[in-house]
């Protein structure tokens, strides 16, 4: 297992109200992504723990993407992951974003 | 192609009537089983309550542990319920996901009146945690015991990936009333076991014909072993569930003597059988080896004139 942690200053803030939501399985090829929103609007955060070693690169490069494109602000997301590949990551992670922008709680 | 994208609503109903039961995750089959919006989930994800064992075995956790557990409506009706996750470990028991279980039964025992939904997918007790695991089925058995003594009906729902096996065939059987959908099997050793332990000539594992007919909800409907059958989707479950919760009589000392004698009748009607076919055609069933390939409906009308398990037993 890897842990990796990364922290980004984002343009705005997520949108919606609702306070957490989970998509996703632990599984091979799998994961699964926890958002929370907890964090102050300008800020985002990302805890993963990983059981396949040696990717942060890419990991680094999936979030910078992430982070760019849907800039979600005030959001912490945990992230535990069975081995995805970097298009299954970004899909839940969008999935992640468009489930908390929902109303609700 | 820079307009955003409109996103047709489908309403939750036409969901639960298109969704399979089977391709579904726990909380999507929570989510369109129980009336919209009314679950409300106990130990969620965001309170991480992890297994305390996979770590050391440099193993990925679930925030849930596999298992979701909580409150909800079925047709305006309070009831509990919970859901495990075939695809995460095999749905398989550990110490944490026992316990949330375990919880949710005590909490159904005390308050006595309101029904428990168990959405079972597992190959039973997880291998990493054995121990933890078979003690979580010990005390999920006696839970269930307890809260049906209580009052409370427990009703067993199978229909995932991961089947019911292991502890987890076992717990099915101490519940009040089961429903199972084709690809729902119910058994305790499953097909690898059975043939690493006794053998490819007493059962071939590889044959996935033989798997089905033996441990496949037509069977387990035809052998009294689930009291419904549904068809593999949510709303299927979600309708099953409701005419259970209907079925279910007291449970006490005359109930358990009448699923003792009814155990041993099948055992003395059946025991001698060599396949389910022969058990089919034992129970009068003409032309038995076209069950497999039977449409839901249509093997559903054919069971039903077979008969369910008696109301006095189980």
């Amino acid at each position: 297992m890897e842990d990796l942690s990364f922290q980004h200053r984002v343009r705005e803030r997520a949108d919606g109200t609702r306070r957490t939501a989970i998509i996703g399985v632990v599984a091979s090829g799998n994961l699964e992504v926890l958002v929370e929103r907890i964090l102050p609007d300008a800020e985002c955060q990302l805890e993963i723990k990983t059981a396949a070693v040696g990717f942060g690169e890419v990991w680094t490069a999936v979030i910078a993407d992430f982070v760019e494109r849907y800039s979600p602000g005030g959001l912490k997301f945990s992230i535990n992951d069975g081995g995805a590949r970097p298009d299954t990551v970004s899909l839940r992670l969008a999935q992640a974003v468009r489930l908390i922008e929902e109303d609700g709680q | 192609m820079t307009a955003p994208i409109k996103h047709t609503v489908q309403l939750p109903a036409e969901r639960a009537r298109t969704t399979s039961f089977n391709e579904a995750s726990a909380r999507t089959r929570i989510e369109l089983l129980l009336d919209a919006g009314s679950f409300v989930e106990f130990i969620g994800p965001a309170a991480r309550e992890v297994s305390p064992h996979l770590k050391i075995f440099d193993i990925p956790e679930q925030f849930d542990d596999g298992i979701v557990v909580g409150r909800g409506r079925l047709d305006n009706s309070p009831v509990f319920i919970a859901a495990q996750e075939g695809r995460f470990m095999g749905g398989a028991f550990g110490e944490v996901h026992g316990a949330k279980l375990i919880g949710l039964l005590r909490a159904a025992r005390e308050l006595k009146s309101i029904p428990l939904l168990i959405l079972f997918d597992t190959g039973g007790v997880r291998l990493q945690e054995a121990n933890a695991g078979e003690l979580a089925i010990a005390e999920i058995m006696r839970a269930v015991m307890e809260a049906r003594t209580a009052g409370v009906k427990v009703i067993g729902l199978i229909g995932g990936r991961s089947g019911c096996y292991g502890g987890g065939g076992l717990i099915a059987g101490c519940c009040s009333a089961l429903a199972v959908s084709e690809p729902g099997r119910i058994a305790v050793s499953g097909p690898e076991v059975i043939e690493t332990n006794r053998g490819v000539e007493e059962f071939d594992s590889r044959d996935r014909a033989l798997v089905w007919r033996t441990m496949g909800g037509k069977h387990r409907r035809l052998l009294g072993a689930a009291d419904v059958f549904a068809d593999d989707t949510v709303e299927g479950f979600r309708d099953a569930a409701l005419e259970l919760l209907g079925l279910v009589g007291t449970f006490d000392l005359d109930r358990l003597e009448a699923e003792q004698l009814r155990l041993a009748d099948r055992l003395r009607n059946f025991g001698t059988c060599e396949d389910a076919v022969d058990i089919w055609t034992a129970e009068g069933i003409a032309h038995a080896e076209a069950i497999p390939e039977l449409p839901a409906d249509q093997f559903i009308a054919l069971a039903n004139k077979i008969g369910r398990t008696s109301r006095d037993a189980r």
